[in-house]
Parts: C-alpha cells; structure tokens; sequence
C-alpha cells in the first residue's frame, strides 16, 4: 500500500520522519527542519516555469543501492529498487520545488534519510492541452538517472554527473492530450543530489503551456 | 579486419586536402559563382575558359566563354584600346544580368577591360548569348596602370564598384552603373587605391570594405611567390590600411594567404557566399605538387577574427575529437567508457597505518585503441555526448569518401569510429546512430568551417525527410539533427587532436 505524504504541511516530515524511525527501530533523532528549497503546494495543478521547467514531483523516499554509477551497476540498482517492492516501507512525498531544480539531498536530508548511495524514485504528471509532434524531455540528473515517459524508456544517463540543464534530452516525442506521466529513477553516489526536467518543442525551445499534476489516473 | 582499417586511418593522416577534383586546371579564375544549380568559373586563357560543377567538389572544363560571341573574341572598340589576349575575368550578377569583366590586354602596361553582358551562365539555355559591351577602363600603355585584373563587388548600398591593376602602376577603382555594367561616371578620373599587387578585388562586411590583392610573382609553378594581401577602409575609396596602419597605396598588406602544404603560390581571391553562416572563398595555386605543379582552382572556408577575414583550411582527413561547441562534451558511441590506462588512485593505498605515498610518476600509458576495450561493446549502439575522456570510442576517423560527390570544396566524409566499422548514421526522424559504413547518403556527411572557425556537419541525406539537417548538440549529452541555425552553438562542432 502506498504511503503518500503532502508537503504542504511541512511538519509532516517530521511525522514521517518520526514514523520511518521508529519502524526501523533506530533512535529518535531531533526533528531537522523542512527542505528549504520545497514549497507547499497551491492548487491541483500547476503550469511550468517561463523557462519549462516543472516543479511539482512526487518523490519516494530514498532506497539504499551500491551507488555504482557505470551503466551495469544502475541496472542492478535498478533491479535492486524495482518498484512496487522498494515501496515497503517507504512513502510517496508530494513536492514542489521553488527553483529550476528538485534538490533531493533537501529532500531527504529533511527526512533523516540517505542520500548518499541511494536511489530516488520519482514522478509527475504532465497535463498537454493537444497532442504535440516532435517534442523532448530535457533533463539535469545528479548523477545518474533513467526516465519514463508513459512506460516507455527515453533517456539513460550514466556515471557520477552535476546536474547540468538539458543534459540528458530525449529522441522526439509525442505528447498526446491529456495526462503523460514521467517517471524516474536518480541514482546518486555521494554528496548532492538533484535533477530538473522540462520539455523542448520542435525547435528545440522550451515547452510553456503545460500543467502539472499529481495525479496519474 | 581492424589492422587493415587501422593502418587505412595512419594513412590517412598523410594524406593531404585536395584542390577539388575532376577538370581543376585554371588560371587567374574569377569568383566562383553559383548560378541555376551549378557552380562557374572562367580564367585566363583562348577565350575565356570556363570551368563547370554540379557540386562545387567535381569540376569539368566546359568550352570558352568567347566562343558565344561573334567570331569567338573581344569586339574592335576593346581591340583597340588593349589587345586581343583574354586573361583574369571577373563575373557578377546583377538583377537580371551577368556582368562579365575580362583583361584584354596588347604589350603591358596597354591594356583595356572589356564588359560582356549575358542572361545566364548555362551555355544550354534559349538564352545564352553574351552581348560585347566594349571597353569599361583601359590603360594607354604610359600612364600608370595596367588595366587587368578586374574585380568587382555590388556594395551594401547596392552601389557597384571595380577594381583593376597590375604592378606597372596603381591598382584602381571605378563606380559601375548597375544597369549597364558600364562606368558611372566615365569623366572622373579613377581612384588610385594600392600599388604593388594585381589581382585586387573588394568585399564589404560590417561597415568595412577590405582590398584584397594578391603580391608576389606569378606563372613560374613552384617557382611563384604569389600571396593574397589586404588591407582595410571605412569608405570605398580608402586608403585602405593594413592591420600595422601602412597603407596599401604605399605596399602595405595584411597577409591572408600564402604558400602552405602542397600548394604553391594563393592568388586571385574570390568571395563566394554559401549562405546560412557559410562563406567560402575562390582562388588559384600557382602550383599544385599533387598535380605535377600545373595551376588550379581551389576553394576554401573563410573565416572573421578580430575585423579581418582568416583564410581557413578545408579538413584534412584524419582521426578527431568531434567537441560540441555548446556543450563542450564530444561525440562518442554509446558504450560505458574504461579509463586510459585502467583505473588508478590519485594516491597510492597506503602501506600499513601510515599516509598513502606521494604519487610518482611512471612510464607513459599508451593511447586506448578499440581492441583493448572493445569486447564490451554492445553489437549495435547509438551515439551521445560525454566529457572527453581520450577513450576509445570518442575518437572518429574522418575520411573523404570516393565518389561520393561533394560540396564547394570539399567531399562528402564518412565520420567512423577508429578502428571500427561503426560509421555516423542519420536515421529516420533525424536522430542518430553508429551502424556499419555501407556508403549510403545517410552515412555521408558535408563538413564546412563556419566564419567563427568551427565547423558545421550537415547529413548529405536524412531518411524519409527532404529537409537538410545539421549535426546538433540539443544537450550535453544528447546529439540529434536539425536545421541549422546560424545564430547558435547548437551545430557548431570542434574538430581537433584526440
């Protein structure tokens, strides 16, 4: 069963925090404070930046892996932290970041949790007003990161990386009407960790008039 | 397989650009000039010859331009000014007209520029015929000036200009009215603008005109001192100064091309725009060594730095770093990389509980070729952008390919991992892949150097799609294809050493 916890009330995460703690029977540490850089969430949606990026994600706590970066090592992380299995025990936090970039050393440093040697699921939905041609997803991972648009594979990053603005960039895509989901997985080795993604449009410019949600279905 | 592809790749790091291919032989050419889908020249010689290509690589000799006029030569009022030779012409096109200038000249210094006037350059078309428009300037055998040599340039304010001369006097410039091709102003004395040179032609760009005239001793092979010089003004009629402030009328000049390589004796500038951020140039060797020292046509990028135009080099075949200039990451096959050398500590481990020793230095690593790393390679892979790291699979040979035609200047390369078969691939939708080299269009690629000194790799074809589309960078580590842009980094590319 998925846990599901709402940033916009940020004292959440300490209860969370507090919760996960005592499930995994470590001792209770003090309450840290909230991610500085995530903001509650306003309203059931929310339109990218002027410059694309999206801000909204849904974010799994982090799952410990080998923090192995080379393209074989983030496959065994990946199957390591398959989901729905790397759920046990871990739950969805609904996020908003008040910058370009989603800094999950924030996140999860708010948590108490890992950060470094870890892999990160995260997910979003993106709501388009039509279908359009020949888009991509753009993406900055710190460090290496795999995505999904609608189930289907279309970037791979690997080895240890900044996040780096339209780093990884898929091939041309169909955003069809509606709701697309995004999902990825950031596999970090140490120290920062974080990422950002936007969409381009055929001209390679960003994409702005999409609306964010957290709801899939 | 590999060692015969390897040794293919250090030969081909001897082999030099070549001057074009096909017919080539020219002398004193005008400014190559596209026209209808075909690239023209015409030089010194009976006539007029004409030079033809389809493609700006391949050149076929295509008759004389004289041979459409009546009785094949220059009409009596230019006999009488100058001579009956036909020597260095210049063409330029203008509205519906082709202004053709040509050195007709007896016992220099007498000599006269003669105008011929046509519809188009295709001696197939209904309308081929030259009109003989008579003597434009000419020199009386005591003044000085020696009345060949024209060059002319259609200014920014649509204002047409010609420039004439040879060393027994000052080079000269003239207004031309852009209806006849005729002076303007035919009472007023030309202006004198340089003097020891010929050759001299204009070119205008950003609020500057730039002379360019070629120094130095022609027509003895390998024996000529030829070399392109310049100088530059704010106004048409100068002075035009060097880049040390000397003054063109007093010998000063800006080197822009001299002898290098295998080719002997630049002369004979001419500009050709290609469009879209492309501008390459026009021009004789004296010599080619390749060709048994004869004298032929040439072109090449032209590149701007600081004000000055830079005369570049087409690309040599060998092995390169393809580098992004917008991202600074290079092309590489999608394959997980494995350091040069093996993987190593900054440190040493430490012996026991003490510090970790200073490192020390060893004997050189050898260069990573495939064989040693290449077992890991997946059968079939993409390409994508990555820090350079000097691996295996970010070095490519860039190799022309044999009749695969071309592009002003320059073959079509194949662009193939070293020491593989894996070859560039535009595939359907314009991305990218490394598949094996069969010669197919998508394989080919046209490499041009930019103004700014990179280079811009454009598909000689995309499957399904009709559109040209360049190599680009759409992010640090993602390359694609797509339309070029002249106004970004996306699809300028750094080609160097490894």
């Amino acid at each position: 069963m998925k846990r599901v916890v709402n940033t916009s009330v940020l004292t959440v995460f300490s209860l969370c925090l507090a919760g996960t703690c005592a499930a995994q029977g470590e001792p209770a540490a003090a309450p840290r404070p909230p991610a500085p850089s995530l903001v509650p969430l306003k309203g059931p949606t929310q339109r990218v930046d002027s410059r694309g990026f999206l801000h909204r994600w849904r974010v799994l706590e982090p799952v410990p892996v080998a923090g192995r970066l080379t393209e074989a090592a983030v496959k065994e992380a990946l199957q390591l932290a398959a989901l729905p299995g790397a759920e046990a025990g871990r739950a969805w936090h609904e996020i908003e970041t008040a910058h370009y970039n989603v800094n999950l050393y924030h996140f999860a440093w708010s948590l108490s949790k890992p950060t470094s040697n870890v892999l990160f699921w995260v997910e979003t939905t993106v709501e388009s007003p039509r279908e359009m041609h020949d888009v991509r997803l753009a993406i900055g991972s710190n460090a290496a990161s795999r995505w999904w648009l609608n189930g289907e594979p279309i970037i791979a990053l690997n080895d240890d990386r900044q996040s780096v603005i339209d780093d990884g960039v898929s091939r041309r895509l169909t955003l069809r009407k509606g709701r697309n989901v995004i999902r990825a997985a950031i596999i970090n080795g140490g120290g920062a960790t974080d990422f950002c993604a936007r969409f381009l449009d055929d001209k390679d410019q960003p994409l702005t008039g999409l609306d964010v949600t957290l709801r899939a279905e | 397989m590999l060692k015969r592809i390897l040794g293919c790749a250090a030969m081909m790091l001897a082999l030099p650009a070549h001057a074009l291919d096909g017919e080539t032989i020219v002398h004193d050419p005008s400014t190559v000039i596209l026209h209808a889908g075909r690239y023209y020249t015409y030089g010194t010689g009976n006539g007029l010859p004409a030079l033809v290509s389809d493609d700006g690589w391949t050149w076929r000799r295509a008759g004389s331009l004289m041979s459409a006029l009546p009785g094949g030569k220059a009409g009596p009022e230019v006999l009488a000014r100058g001579g009956s030779n036909t020597w260095a012409p210049d063409v330029i096109h203008i509205g519906d007209k082709f202004f053709v200038y040509y050195s007709a000249p007896a016992t220099q210094p007498r000599s006269a520029i003669g105008l011929l006037v046509g519809k188009t350059l295709d001696p197939q078309s209904p309308d081929y015929q030259w009109e003989d428009a008579g003597p434009v300037v000419w020199s009386d055998g005591v003044e000085d000036s020696n009345a060949i040599d024209p060059g002319v340039l259609s200014g920014p304010d649509g204002r047409l200009w010609l420039t004439y001369g040879s060393y027994f006097g000052y080079i000269r410039l003239v207004e031309l009215d852009p209806k006849t091709g005729q002076r303007r102003f035919p009472r007023q004395p030309p202006v004198n603008i340089a003097i020891n040179s010929e050759a001299s032609i204009l070119i205008y760009r950003d609020g500057w005109y730039y002379l360019l005239v070629t120094h130095g001793s022609c027509c003895q092979g390998a024996n000529s001192t030829y070399n392109i010089r310049m100088g530059r003004s704010r106004e048409v009629t100068g002075p035009y100064l060097d880049n040390m402030g000397i003054d063109m009328i007093e010998g000063g000049g800006k080197l822009f091309a001299a002898s290098r390589g295998r080719h002997v004796g630049p002369g004979h500038f001419g500009l050709l725009e290609v469009g879209a951020g492309v501008e390459k140039f026009s021009l004789h060797y004296e010599a080619d060594l390749d060709r048994g020292g004869v004298s032929v046509l040439d072109i090449r990028p032209l590149l701007w730095r600081d004000g000055w135009p830079i005369a570049g080099d087409n690309l040599v075949a060998g092995t390169y770093s393809i580098e992004s200039a917008r991202t600074g990451t290079v092309l590489e096959l999608a394959v997980q990389g494995f350091p040069v050398g093996g993987f190593r500590a900054r440190r040493p481990p430490a012996a026991g509980s003490g510090p970790p020793p200073e490192p020390v230095a060893g004997p050189p690593i050898a260069n990573q070729e495939p064989s040693q790393v290449a077992s890991n390679w997946a059968a079939s892979t993409g390409v994508r952008l990555a820090p350079a790291m000097l691996q295996a699979q970010q070095k490519w040979v860039i190799a022309p390919v044999d009749n695969g035609g071309g592009y002003p200047g320059a073959p079509y390369f194949r662009i193939t991992v070293a020491g593989t078969e894996r070859s560039l691939t535009a595939t359907a939708g314009g991305e990218l892949t490394a598949a094996s080299f069969s010669g197919a269009p998508e394989q080919l690629w046209r490499i041009d150097q930019l103004t700014d000194g990179t280079y811009r790799i454009v598909a000689k074809s995309v499957p399904g799609m009709s559109e040209t589309l360049a190599l680009s960078a759409v992010g640090s580590s993602m390359p694609t294809l797509s339309k070029f842009d002249p106004a970004s980094d996306r699809q300028r590319w750094l080609l160097g050493a490894p």
